[in-house]
């Protein structure tokens, strides 16, 4: 055992209970739950919200669900991009990592550009037509919070990957560090299933 | 192949699932279904498609079930959350 791996045992002095092979896995269970609570009162407020009101617009009238069904593809395929890249830095292949690892931000990244388009024509163009904006029906105030709060969340998922990228390809960071970036994103692809369900197609 | 710690799921099976629930997901909003019926489709086949995410690609499956008592924690919170908000749903 070297030095620096004793000295590493001897911060850590007991393995992680519930995460054997590393605390920090354990720490990003703990703050996606937190999290999931974040998102799991934002979709709740708008249930209560929606069937209090007796003018809600029907959401697939107003909301293009074709495109959102693509992004919804696109966060799911990066997914597995992601569980590969893992898979790939396991068994030590750093040029299928990096591979893997980039296309998993570009997913990433073009979920936010398409986001941006939906948005841009929501404000512009769908949301004046129904006579809808952010300050005059909580349709509206509803959809940008939840959708936004969730863009922040693919937004950071990108800066995130990108710095895990970095620094195991450069060698400072191992495959742990990988594996607790993907429970991330994949807690960002799950909430925007549900977010697909519910504020979309219901 | 290194497989020291776990076999890896059948990832691109996950794909596939999920891919396809998604087109029944769209697919059933243009079945012109009763509204609660439609509903509950959506509401199913929306947890279970997070239940497959956190499942294969989060690897709770393959880890110590008590870890999972996190993972439920939040929905737990929720349903008491939408119950306790029971009483001011609907039209005022």
């Amino acid at each position: 055992m070297s030095e620096a791996a004793a000295a590493h045992h001897a911060v850590e002095p007991a393995e992680s209970p519930l995460t054997p092979e590393s605390w920090g896995k354990l720490g990003m269970w703990n703050f996606l739950a937190g999290d999931a609570m974040s998102f799991g009162g934002l979709i709740v407020g708008y249930g209560i919200l929606r069937y209090s009101s007796s003018n809600w617009p029907v959401p697939s009238a107003v909301l293009g669900i074709n495109l959102t069904a693509l992004m919804t593809f696109l966060l799911i395929v990066s997914s597995v991009t992601m569980v590969k890249a893992l898979a790939a830095i396991q068994s030590g292949d750093k040029p299928a990592f990096r591979k893997f690892m980039a296309l998993t931000i570009l997913g990433g990244a073009t979920f936010l550009g398409l986001q941006a388009y939906e948005w841009t024509h929501l404000i512009n163009h769908t949301l004046p037509e129904h006579k809808l904006s952010f300050s005059n029906h909580l349709f509206a105030t509803t959809f940008f919070v939840l959708t936004g709060f969730h863009g922040l969340h693919v937004t950071g998922g990108v800066i995130y990957n990108s710095v895990v990228l970095a620094l195991v390809n450069s060698g400072r960071w191992g495959a742990n560090h990988v594996e607790i970036a993907g429970l991330y994103w994949h807690f960002v692809d799950l909430v925007w299933i549900l977010i697909f369900t519910f504020i979309y197609l219901l | 192949m290194a497989s020291t710690t776990h076999t890896h799921p059948n990832y691109m099976g996950i794909f596939w699932v999920l891919l396809v629930l998604t087109v029944v997901e769209v697919g059933i909003t243009f079945l012109g279904l009763p509204k609660m019926v439609m509903g509950s489709l959506l509401v199913g086949l929306a947890i279970w498609k997070a239940a497959l995410v956190a499942m294969y690609f989060m690897h709770l499956k393959f880890e110590p079930k008590t870890l999972a008592m996190i993972a439920l924690v939040p929905f737990v919170l929720c349903v008491f959350l939408i119950l306790m908000l029971l009483p001011d749903i609907g039209p005022a």
